[in-house]
């Protein structure tokens, strides 16, 4: 669901495949018929945007049917945990969970929380969610507990009222989906199910590109807790990543709120003034986090070095601060109204893929200067004077510095894959002429800036002067040209941590100290160098089980499955011999098995939690979930969620029709971005009476830039085109091949009609809803060209990771060329 | 004496036959990525052959060629366009079939096509005349002359080599290498057919009953021109696919085709006579 895995993750599928020839079944829920569908054995076809329908639907079903794992359930999960009687439900208040304040359109999580003994109450629990950090439980352990399920309030009857509602005529309704298909989805998860057996689910952007994107994901997490198919063999979610080491980028990271291994970033409107403040702040009693001093105090020491002392906060001062939200979409509306200066843009192409192009395009114009760093001439370097708007170049201020950048076989460096897989690679060849790698740009830069800051005596230049910066090679590799290339395999050290006093590497995070005696770049990669020339991420030992734990190095300390504690069952016996991962040794006293177990070596599973100690001490030896506060996967999320703490069906923020379950018909927490240039349309506009969404195909990528430059894949796709059914096609007139139009607020774009019976309309009530699938790769530059489907889509937020809405909006088409 | 009079002209002994390879490409397991397409235009630096959408599924590929030698086949089927009508979507990676008795080795006449060692045919380039003959002679549509100011010579005829260079290093195709899901597979034939029968077996036990396999030794197909070295299990009937129910060979259809132009000589003659006979 929500993936097009074949197509967009086509290398991955293979394993999919395999999985269906030893006799999975693969289901795909999809709005389009794609080459995933093709190759699954069931296709259930699905209204754009009403994802948590669906699964709220399987959830409703496996309660309703008692088709969960008990045992499971009751031990790992938090259903017997009681919640705040102050809590309401959504299903109780017409769309809208307790505590939201209309002032300021946000909710107050306080009421969400387990019951149990009063605690020291933060001030804002709820801002410190956004990407990563899990597990921040405002509550005190120990919430008072009904192991029975019976209680009222208790996450498990909470949990039954609020998805009551999602039955299959529901869904149907809801959904588009045929109830019968539903049913069959939901019984074929259950008998692949519990003790023996264990059901996956995988997803990708389909999800996470829509105002509720997380919520998607909650619904889905929910379903596998209960059916007992977290943290065992063949079980889990799978996150397909959209690009090429987006998932490194996301643990080093590159996003505004985190800073490395989803330490929450400070923030002076939290009143982050001080270190101590900071560490208060995101204290978390329970669970692994506990250790978040350690983490942060050996980050700030790899940052700074020497100059970082307790005296001085070990340099705290010098993060900068962020002051609100500072995400890319929010950058992108401040740019266009002028309040951005510079602008550098490494491998990304906002002029054609990032939402509400056009948009994108006008603050590109406001700036006064853009670096540019990639393969070819994007389309964001020729803005100015190739954009569709016309406009004159002469009247751009912005001055344009375009930086030619190296590709992966030009430069060393690791990528982190979807499973949070490091795998190393070795440069195999110089890049040509003046280009560089991305590493060498800004080692550069920042060794530059500091030269131009020598001296300088000011407060605010202090962070820079005594950033550590030195990543040369001692011996510059005498096989390359370019020679002063910074080493990559330095860096890795230096994210692998290691002790201040002699420099050796760390052997991995639970050596790092929060005395400032070790330093550590990103302390989930801890482990990745653990010795002198041991570079894990370069192992390729496939090994002799499935498991394959000396290929590459997997973060945290080379776990290939999270929370594999799981895997076993209360007293550390495998659930099933055929699904057995990690169990007790008792003759030896220490978990073992296939990989590295998530969890205390040596803690047996009889071990009682002590109410008084801190990190996992809290948690018994049946807590699997290490990273929760209470040690247990969460079906009600009592933190670490802006929008509730269950996932309940919104409309996408554009929908061709209203929400049948509440008058509440859109996320109240999603950030809609009013302004003038990304109007939305109402629900059930006329005058733009269809669903849309968008994806990628195989033959192409992103937004082009690594495909439509290269004759051999731009011949495969070559044009922009819009898939419709013949239904839809048949009331606008339309052929196959005929030049179309497809219309938002945003604006209008040209391409072509491909009418496919791979599209079909679908019935809600009666209502029939059709829906135009449109691709994303084109643009002005390059070997092919064509309209840029971000034009159409609308800058919003979903409100825990600021993503943009561009899978279920709402579009008009008619025939004929703009 | 022969010794001295093949050193004059250069002549060397042909390679010692080795066991016959080919490709198995299984229909059920392509995704139709088309990675097969791109490696293999990679491995060959075949050029990209414009960029026009050709509104037929997601093909835009259209047919093998002078400068295509693999090709993604895309077949939409819906069985009735109703709401929850049962729909497939079959996808198949064609190629030349290195057929056992090759039309197009037949039909040249200046010793351009050839069978290698391992059994495939091979297009000499530095032999090619760019005559042709071998184009209509191909019951598969495969062989291709290069278009004129293209990166090849005008006229030659193109078509897969098997990749002819990578063989000789002991290297698997590029096509079969880049294919991520062992749709196409490479290997000795006789391997190939083996494992072909089991996978037939297995399809049919899970009720894929319109399962089959093309270029077999026992299939129809291979009356005429014999049994293929590249094959295929496809889903669904050959035409379908876009392959013919019983390639048929020039050779074999010669003496009927000879009759025809006497039979429609003599009548042409038959009619001239009697209209003008009378005079």
């Amino acid at each position: 669901m929500g993936s097009n895995m074949a197509e967009a993750h086509p290398v991955g599928f293979r394993w999919p495949m395999k999985a269906k020839e030893k006799g999975a079944t693969i289901i795909h829920v999809d709005p389009r018929f794609t080459r995933t569908s093709a190759c699954a054995n069931l296709y259930v076809p699905i209204r754009p945007g009403s994802d948590i329908a669906f699964l709220g639907g399987l959830i409703n079903y496996v309660l309703t049917h008692d088709r969960w794992f008990k045992e499971y359930v009751t031990a790992y999960t938090n259903a017997s945990s009681i919640i705040d009687e102050g809590y309401v439900d959504a299903e109780d208040n017409n769309g809208m969970f307790s505590g939201f304040d209309q002032s300021n359109h946000r909710y107050d999580n306080s009421s969400w929380t387990y019951a149990g003994p009063p605690t020291e109450q933060k001030e804002d629990a709820a801002s410190h969610s956004g990407h990563g950090q899990e597990g921040t439980s405002p509550a005190k352990h120990a919430p008072y507990r009904d192991e029975t399920l019976q209680h009222p309030r208790c996450v498990f009857q909470i949990l039954k009222r609020h998805f009551a509602r999602y039955t299959p005529e529901m869904v149907e309704a809801v959904c588009g989906t045929p109830r019968a298909l539903m049913i069959e989805v939901a019984e074929t998860l259950a008998e692949n199910s519990g003790r023996e057996k264990t059901s996956a689910i995988c997803y990708a952007v389909g999800w996470t590109q829509q105002s509720f994107g997380p919520q998607i994901i909650r619904a889905a997490s929910i379903l596998q807790l209960l059916l007992g198919n977290m943290g065992r063999p063949g079980g889990g979610i799978m996150a397909l990543r959209g690009h090429a080491s987006i998932q490194g980028s996301t643990d080093v990271p590159t996003l505004f709120d985190l800073l490395p291994g989803y330490l929450p970033q400070p923030a002076s409107f939290k009143g982050d003034d001080s270190l101590d403040i900071y560490m208060k702040e995101s204290e978390v009693l329970g669970g692994y986090w506990s250790n978040l001093p350690k983490f942060m105090v050996s980050l700030l020491k790899a940052w700074y070095g020497d100059a970082a002392t307790r005296a001085n906060d070990y340099g705290y001062d010098w993060v900068p601060k962020i002051t609100g939200d500072h995400s890319h979409i929010t950058t992108a509306a401040e740019m266009a109204d002028g309040r951005v200066r510079g602008f550098i843009v490494f491998g990304q192409n906002p002029a054609a893929g990032s939402p509400n192009a056009r948009l994108q395009r006008k603050a590109l114009r406001e700036l006064d200067w853009l670096v540019t760093i990639d393969l070819y001439e994007t389309e964001t370097a020729a803005f100015w004077y190739a954009s569709p708007e016309g406009v004159d170049p002469r009247s751009i201020k912005t001055e344009v510095f375009m930086m030619p950048t190296a590709a992966p076989a030009e430069k060393d460096g690791t990528f982190t894959n979807t499973q949070r897989l490091l795998q190393w690679h070795d440069k195999a060849v110089d890049p040509v002429g003046d280009t560089r790698s991305d590493l060498w740009f800004v080692y550069h830069l920042g060794r530059r800036l500091k030269e131009l800051y020598r001296g300088s005596t000011a407060e605010r230049d202090r962070g820079l002067l005594n950033l550590t910066w030195d990543y040369l090679p001692e011996h510059p590799d005498e096989r390359w040209r370019i020679k002063d290339e910074p080493s990559a395999d330095k860096v890795l050290k230096e994210i692998n941590g290691y002790s201040v006093r002699d420099g050796k590497p760390l052997s991995g995070f639970s050596a790092l100290k929060d005395d400032g005696s070790t330093a550590c770049g990103v302390w989930i990669y801890s482990g990745v160098y653990p010795a002198e020339g041991q570079n894990l991420a370069r192992r390729r030992q496939p090994g002799d089980g499935w498991v394959s734990p000396e290929w590459g190095f997997a973060w945290p300390g080379n776990r290939r499955m999270l929370y594999n504690r799981a895997s076993a069952d209360p007293e550390g016996r495998p659930w099933s011999e055929r699904k057995k991962y990690i169990w007790w040794d008792a003759d030896k006293g220490r978990w073992t098995g296939y990989d590295v177990p998530d969890f205390p070596e040596e803690k047996a599973p009889d071990t009682r939690a002590e109410v008084d100690g801190s990190g996992t001490d809290l948690h018994s030896g049946s807590d699997p979930f290490t990273l929760k506060a209470d040690g247990r996967g969460w079906l009600f999320a009592p933190s670490g969620l802006k929008d509730g703490p269950l996932p309940t069906h919104y409309e996408p923020l554009e929908s061709p029709v209203t929400n049948s379950l509440y008058d509440q018909q859109n996320s109240p927490v999603a950030n809609r971005m009013p302004r003038r240039d990304n109007r939305l349309s109402p629900p059930g506009d006329p005058s733009y009476p269809f669903a849309v969404t968008t994806y990628r195909v195989t033959e192409q990528y992103l937004s082009g830039v690594m495909s439509r430059w290269n004759g051999w894949l731009a011949e495969l796709m070559p044009e922009m085109f819009a898939e419709i059914s013949p239904e839809l096609a048949a009331i606008r007139g339309l052929r196959n091949k005929d030049w179309m139009v497809v219309s938002t607020p945003r604006g209008e774009i040209e391409c072509r009609a491909l009418v496919t019976q791979r599209m079909r309309p679908l019935r809600l009530g009666e209502e029939l809803v059709h829906t135009v699938g449109l691709p994303i790769h084109w643009g002005y530059k390059g070997l092919v060209k064509g309209a840029i489907t971000n034009d159409l889509v609308a800058l919003s937020e979903e409100p825990n990771v600021y993503i943009q809405e561009d899978k279920a909006f709402t579009c008009n088409i008619r025939k004929g060329r703009l | 004496m022969i010794g001295a009079y093949k050193r004059l002209m250069n002549l060397e002994e042909p390679p010692t036959p080795r066991a016959a390879k080919g490709f198995f490409t299984d229909t059920s397991l392509c995704i139709g990525c088309k990675a097969c397409e791109v490696a293999c235009k990679q491995w060959n630096q075949l050029p990209a052959d414009g960029f026009t959408m050709t509104g037929n599924s997601y093909d835009n590929t259209g047919a093998l060629g002078a400068t295509t030698w693999r090709h993604v086949e895309f077949i939409e089927q819906a069985k009735q366009n109703g709401l929850d009508g049962q729909q497939r979507w079959l996808m198949m990676s064609d190629v030349c079939k290195h057929c056992a008795n090759a039309a197009c080795l037949e039909a040249c006449p200046t010793g351009s096509l050839v069978r290698t060692e391992f059994g495939s045919v091979y297009v000499q380039q530095d032999i090619c005349n760019g005559c042709g003959f071998c184009v209509p002679a191909c019951p598969f549509g495969v062989i291709d002359r290069a278009p004129k100011d293209g990166s090849f010579e005008a006229g030659t005829a193109h078509k897969c080599t098997l990749c002819y260079d990578r063989l000789k290093d002991d290297m698997t195709p590029a096509c079969a290498k880049a294919c991520p899901t062992a749709s196409i597979q490479f290997g000795d034939v006789e391997e190939l057919r083996r494992r072909a029968r089991t996978r037939l077996g297995e399809l049919q036990a899970r009720g894929e009953i319109s399962a089959r396999l093309y270029g077999m030794p026992e299939g129809k197909e291979a009356a005429e021109v014999g049994p293929l070295q590249a094959f295929f299990l496809l889903l669904d009937e050959p035409q379908v696919y876009n392959l013919p129910e019983v390639p048929r060979l020039p050779r074999k259809t010669m003496a009927e085709r000879y009759g025809w132009s006497a039979a429609v000589g003599v009548g042409f003659a038959l009619l001239g006579a009697l209209t003008f006979g009378r005079r």
